[in-house]
């Protein structure tokens, strides 16, 4: 469990360290943030004050309005907060994301992860494991049934199925979630095949990826102008909520449309029948059951506070086998991957 | 193995009726007899028995992975499938081979019936170093128990139909009963059609258009013959060859399930189709016709009871008959239908058995006699009268539409209609944990381009165990879900009775009804069947007036 003395504690707000006089993620407005990264259920506007990488304020910034006064350190870079030191470490989650590490003039280092993958991204800052005594850590997927392949290969698989598609005169909608998910997506797309069309939602992130000199194909804008150039060819990429919408039909192709989801709940099949999507492509932005496992062993962290999924399912099983003190840390978000991916799950089990 | 596994998933990935259709077709199409027997096999429900146990596999594969077997429990209830389960934790480096399915069938799953422990665990473990992950997923759900494919016989039998190139009903009557799954046995049911086949070949049912508003504006009471609409099961009985056949609407072979009414059969000369009403029947003074409920009862059963087991329950399965569609191998379709008649009491009367018995006459001095006897519908165990025309000749499916009806189903409860559930979301209270608030749609236009449209939910009207019949179904048949809210295969047919109905703005189907209630699950209706719009148009037409 959880201990009033430790460094930082869950609030009904979020993540509080005293010592620092600042929230990690907090979920309600409040005068000092630590954002680990731009969405949604870890941004929060309104805030007196952000500290958060550049890439992360940049993107918050594009999505909401109210956020306030940034300060943005580099990655790594020591920043004194009360009578603590805080410095943000690459999390290869989305652009910018961050993992937060908390050291006290006194006692154990935390560092808190929030979301984070070890996979290769080109389209994010590469994880890096950051040595510390006590770890906070996501588990999003934190049952081992959730093992990934190789990026590459479902980037083949996506590729030809689009191919496919387009050959068959079907339009090819690709359903990815708008900050991280959908860049990455495009990072993969084999331009040659066809015209890649983005939803409006898309626009504000990805120009934000371009900025920050993330290399992403050619795409124009999916309206009702450039449906007859994306008709039966072209891929669109956009939010699940568009899925089946009036809007989405208007490029239908000669043979129709296809849709895909790309999540890492893909993995199981209940899931994907669930969506109501032809394919289902196993992708995710978290960390899986080998990576969270693994994570834990290279910080060193002797104490592990597992939060946002699976939570008791890994603790119990650190605990048992990796020989280290857990506890698991309640979060308002329920099975976040949910929110963020649109799919509901089995009555909440995430 | 591989090609089976394919079919699996297509099958698995789309809830579209034309997409799985085409799935078995090519699976049909590409796969070896030899292979396609057993494909064949599995899809049909005729799994072989007692391969191997769960518990064999489970410590497999927390031997193989590792794993506490506490944490396997979280997997499978995150996953809901435990073949599925036991796949996606196995370690990778599987093997990438693609053996024959007979092969599969043969070395590692009949292998394992009646094998030691030690040697199912060696089975299950070579099975795994060859399959991949996929392949995996399917072998376990072979060895395991309830392999279910979610695809009905129906479409089974139109894929094999069309890869045969024979007619669908054709296929459906080879089908009845076991196929052994060997090359020959297959061979043999995709022969061309043989002269054998026709014996059994029903006729396209013919069928009644509902009558709206008065009977009176049929013209003269005289011209039109009244019976009982039964609510039975509508069957075509065959007696061709020395060999008997009985067809149900949803052109499903059911002498099996009514041996009584094939034995009765025997004594009809060759060459003699009816076209009547399967019911149970209560025998004695107060005998009658059971509801359809009871009926369906039998229909679920797999094997029909050969003996009674309650001496004085004189109950038994009959055949209302209503019309002679061949007589002495020779089709009576276009005769009129008094002719029809009068050749049928007298292949009645000649048979002697009261298992097929002759569905009256009503007799009535005008229409508004005939109203008092309609009203009377219910009591007798009916649904209403059925108005036949004295000149009409048996068509083929509904009338066209400009085309006089011939037939006329004359409802106790005006407001009927089969609609088709789309969706269901849980209850309140009591039923808080069932789905028992059920959303339902009729078709909008026919044919290619046919869509269901929304038009009414219904919360009640079913018995208990049905209730929890159909939520079972519903969790195993969901396409979509919205917070409790799921969407489910467009598949089950229910009878809808309301009090009234009236345009609406607000409603997509244009149509808003008052107090729909569920009347009867329609099991023996395809969801093809179930009314469209314009059925629902004629009866706000016929409101008004």
């Amino acid at each position: 469990m959880p201990v009033k003395t430790d460094l930082i504690v869950p609030t009904d707000r979020g993540l509080w360290c005293e010592a620092g006089g600042f929230y990690i993620d907090p979920w309600r407005p409040v005068d000092l943030a630590v954002v680990t990264h731009a969405h949604a259920d870890h941004a929060t506007p309104g805030c007196g004050r952000y500290i958060a990488s550049a890439n992360t304020a940049a993107l918050m910034r594009s999505r909401m309005s109210g956020i306030g006064e940034a300060h943005t350190p580099a990655f790594g870079e020591p920043l004194r907060l009360g009578a603590t030191t805080v410095s943000l470490h690459p999390a290869g989650h989305v652009l910018g994301s961050s993992q937060v590490r908390v050291v006290p003039e006194e006692g154990p280092t935390w560092v808190v992860t929030g979301d984070y993958k070890v996979e290769p991204d080109p389209t994010c800052e590469p994880f890096e494991p950051v040595a510390c005594d006590v770890l906070l850590t996501e588990s999003t997927f934190g049952l081992p049934i959730y093992r990934w392949g190789d990026t590459l290969a479902v980037f083949d698989d996506l590729n030809a199925w689009w191919r496919s598609n387009a050959d068959a005169g079907r339009t090819t909608v690709v359903l990815a979630y708008a900050l991280g998910k959908a860049q990455r997506v495009l990072a993969g797309l084999d331009a040659s095949i066809g015209p890649i069309g983005l939803r409006g939602a898309l626009h504000g992130p990805t120009g934000v990826y371009q900025e920050a000199g993330i290399v992403l194909p050619d795409w124009i804008h999916a309206n009702a102008t450039n449906a007859p150039e994306l008709k039966g060819r072209g891929l669109i990429v956009c939010p699940p909520s568009a899925s089946g919408t009036a809007w989405i039909r208007k490029f239908r192709g000669k043979g129709g449309i296809r849709t895909a989801f790309v999540s890492g709940w893909m993995r199981v099949r209940g899931r994907r029948r669930w969506g109501s999507v032809d394919r289902g492509f196993v992708l995710s932005d978290h960390a899986d059951w080998d990576g969270l496992i693994d994570t834990v062993r290279r910080t060193g962290a002797k104490r592990v506070g597992v939060t946002h999924g699976s939570s008791e399912a890994l603790a119990r099983y650190l605990a048992e086998r990796e020989g280290v003190e857990t506890f698991v840390v309640p979060t308002r978000y329920r099975g976040e991957g949910d929110e963020q991916d649109g799919v509901q799950g089995p009555g909440g089990a995430a | 193995m591989r090609r089976f596994t394919r079919l699996f998933l297509e099958l698995d990935a789309t809830t579209a009726t034309g997409e799985k259709l085409a799935a078995l077709e090519a699976y049909f199409r590409d796969a070896p007899p030899e292979d396609a027997c057993w494909g064949l096999a599995l899809l049909t429900g005729n799994r072989p028995k007692g391969a191997a146990t769960t518990s064999v596999l489970r410590e497999s594969v927390l031997e193989a992975s590792g794993l506490p077997e506490w944490l396997l429990a979280e997997c499978h209830a995150a996953v809901g499938d435990l073949s599925e389960t036991i796949a996606l934790l196995l370690p990778d480096g599987a093997g990438n081979a693609d053996e024959p399915l007979h092969r599969t069938m043969g070395d590692r799953v009949l292998a394992l019936v009646g094998a030691s422990e030690d040697d199912k665990r060696r089975i299950i473990r070579d099975a795994w170093a060859v399959f991949g992950p996929a392949e995996r997923l399917v072998y376990h759900k072979l060895i395991r128990g309830g392999f279910r494919l979610g695809v009905q016989k129906r479409l089974v039998t139109r894929a094999l139909a069309s890869v045969a190139g024979i007619e669908p009903d054709v296929m459906a009557h080879r089908l009845i009963g076991r196929i052994r799954p060997t090359a020959e046995a297959y061979a043999a049911l995709m022969s061309p059609e043989q002269a054998a086949d026709d014996a059994a070949r029903p006729y396209p049912f013919f069928l009644a258009h509902p009558l709206e508003g008065n009977a009176a504006g049929l013209g003269a009471p005289g011209d039109w013959a009244a019976e009982w609409k039964w609510d039975g099961i509508r069957a075509q009985l065959i007696r061709r060859a020395g060999q008997t056949a009985l067809w149900s609407r949803g052109e499903e072979p059911i002498a099996h399930q009514f041996p009584e009414i094939a034995a009765a059969a025997a004594g009809l000369l060759d060459g003699t189709v009816l076209d009547g009403e399967v019911l149970l029947w209560r025998g004695g003074r107060d005998g009658g016709p059971l509801g359809f409920a009871a009926l369906q009862t039998r229909l679920n059963r797999k094997v029909a009871p050969t003996h009674q087991l309650d001496l004085f329950d004189e109950t038994r399965a009959v055949l209302v008959a209503y019309d002679l569609l061949e007589q002495a191998g020779r089709d009576l379709r276009r005769e009129p239908f008094e002719d029809r008649r009068a050749a049928l009491e007298e292949v009645i009367t000649a048979l002697g058995d009261e298992t097929i018995r002759l569905s009256p006459l009503l007799g009535a001095s005008g229409w508004e006699e005939l109203a008092a006897v309609q009203a009377s519908a219910r009591e007798r165990g009916a649904e209403g009268l059925m108005l036949k025309h004295r000149r009409s000749v048996y068509g083929v499916g509904r009338t066209k539409p400009g085309d006089t009806p011939g037939w006329f189903k004359w409802k106790v409860d005006p407001y009927t209609v089969d609609a088709v559930l789309t969706a269901a979301q849980p209850g309140s209270g009591r039923r808080a944990n069932l789905y028992t608030d059920y959303t339902f749609a009729v078709w909008d236009r026919t044919g290619e381009d046919a869509a269901l449209v929304t038009f009414a939910k219904a919360y009640s009207g079913l018995e208990q165990d049905e209730i929890e019949r159909l939520d079972r179904w519903i969790r195993s048949n969901t396409t979509a879900k919205r917070g409790p809210f799921r969407q489910v295969t467009p598949e089950q047919v229910f009878e809808l009775g309301f009090e009234g109905l009236q345009a609406s703005e607000r409603h997509k189907s244009g149509i808003a009804v008052r107090f729909p209630r569920i009347l009867r699950w329609r099991t023996d209706k395809p969801a093809a069947e179930a009314d469209t719009l314009d059925t629902l148009r004629a009866l706000l037409e016929a409101h008004r007036a």
